[in-house]
């Protein structure tokens, strides 16, 4: 597993306070992890921090799994 | 009760009249801030005369980008927080419907309406860090009850009252309120150009017989910004002296 793909996972852990290990690459965060649509803003608020990314409006709409993520991430990070 | 301290505020038109009571109300209990206004000038005499440690951020509400930038210096002069946004600045350029020109229209939309939009916009984000909000627009009786000659600046004000509701219901999870408090005729600048004529005609629709003053909103727009207030969201407080009763 990727140091991005732990990182993601923490931080989706830590704001969904989900169990680690629901936390797959292919869980959804609406149907799989019970996130709301205010939770997908905080979510891309955290990982913009964490990573040092910018993750546009209609980039942020295309990212629904966990693997969206990180795969957005390890493609955009310096 | 009501007790601000630790708190960080900003206010607009904080240089006005309605605006300076609001920005006295929320320092005298202890809140900093930052308080906005279009003349640089003017803006910083009055943050001298608040004394204490506020910062004084002139900024041009009708320039959409310098709006996008006002909540950012905020945060960033207030020591990375912002706990309370105020949106009091207004503007007003009457006329009748039939003679109103496109720009009357658009200037006061822009000023009252779509600025205290991307305010929010821009607040909620440290707000919802800080699973802790409170914005209070300043809208006005006229965005109740209409007024002749007003029709921008009464849907202006009645705009914000629809966005306030909004964004409570968008807000309310992450402890963020989001209201309004509706002034009647105060005394500012405002009212003070109206003829005498209209003034009595005015005075003789409240029951309360006079003319409210800035410190009757700050109080109201203190209550609203204290943690006691934090399961009032998505409303407007009326302050009018009994003028409309809603």
């Amino acid at each position: 597993m990727s140091e991005t793909a732990d990182r993601v996972k923490k931080i989706v852990v830590e704001h969904l306070g989900v169990e680690a290990d629901k936390v797959t690459e292919d869980a959804s965060f609406i149907d799989d992890l019970g996130a709301d649509s205010l939770d997908i803003v905080e979510l891309v608020m955290a990982f913009e921090e964490e990573f040092g990314v910018e993750i546009p409006d209609d980039a942020a709409e295309k990212i629904s799994t966990v693997k969206d993520a990180i795969t957005y991430i390890d493609e955009h990070k310096g | 009760m009501f007790d601000l301290t630790g708190m960080t505020a900003l206010v607009t038109g904080a240089s006005g009249g309605i605006g300076s009571a609001i920005a006295e109300g929320l320092a005298a209990q202890g809140a900093r801030l930052a308080v906005s206004g279009s003349n640089a000038d003017k803006l910083e005499r009055f943050r001298a005369e608040l004394g204490g440690d506020h910062v004084a951020l002139a900024c041009d509400l009708s320039d959409a980008a310098a709006v996008d930038a006002l909540v950012p210096r905020a945060v960033e002069a207030l020591g990375g927080k912002l706990d309370v946004l105020v949106n009091n600045a207004g503007v007003t350029r009457d006329n009748l419907a039939m003679r109103m020109k496109d720009d009357e229209w658009d200037q006061v939309i822009r000023v009252n309406l779509e600025a205290a939009f991307r305010l929010v916009r821009a607040a909620a984000k440290p707000m919802m860090k800080a699973r802790f909000g409170r914005v209070i627009s300043i809208t006005s009786v006229v965005g109740q009850t209409g007024n002749p000659g007003q029709a921008n600046y009464a849907a202006s004000k009645a705009g914000l009252v629809g966005l306030s509701k909004a964004l409570a219901q968008e807000l309310a999870s992450r402890n963020i309120t989001v209201n309004c408090v509706a002034p009647g005729f105060i005394r500012s600048a405002m009212t003070d150009v109206l003829p005498e004529a209209q003034k009595s005609a005015l005075l003789g629709r409240i029951p309360a017989g006079d003319l409210g003053r800035g410190e009757d909103i700050a109080a109201a727009v203190v209550y609203l910004a204290s943690r006691e207030a934090g399961y009032v969201t998505g409303q407007t407080l009326h302050v009018n002296g009994g003028m409309a009763m809603v």
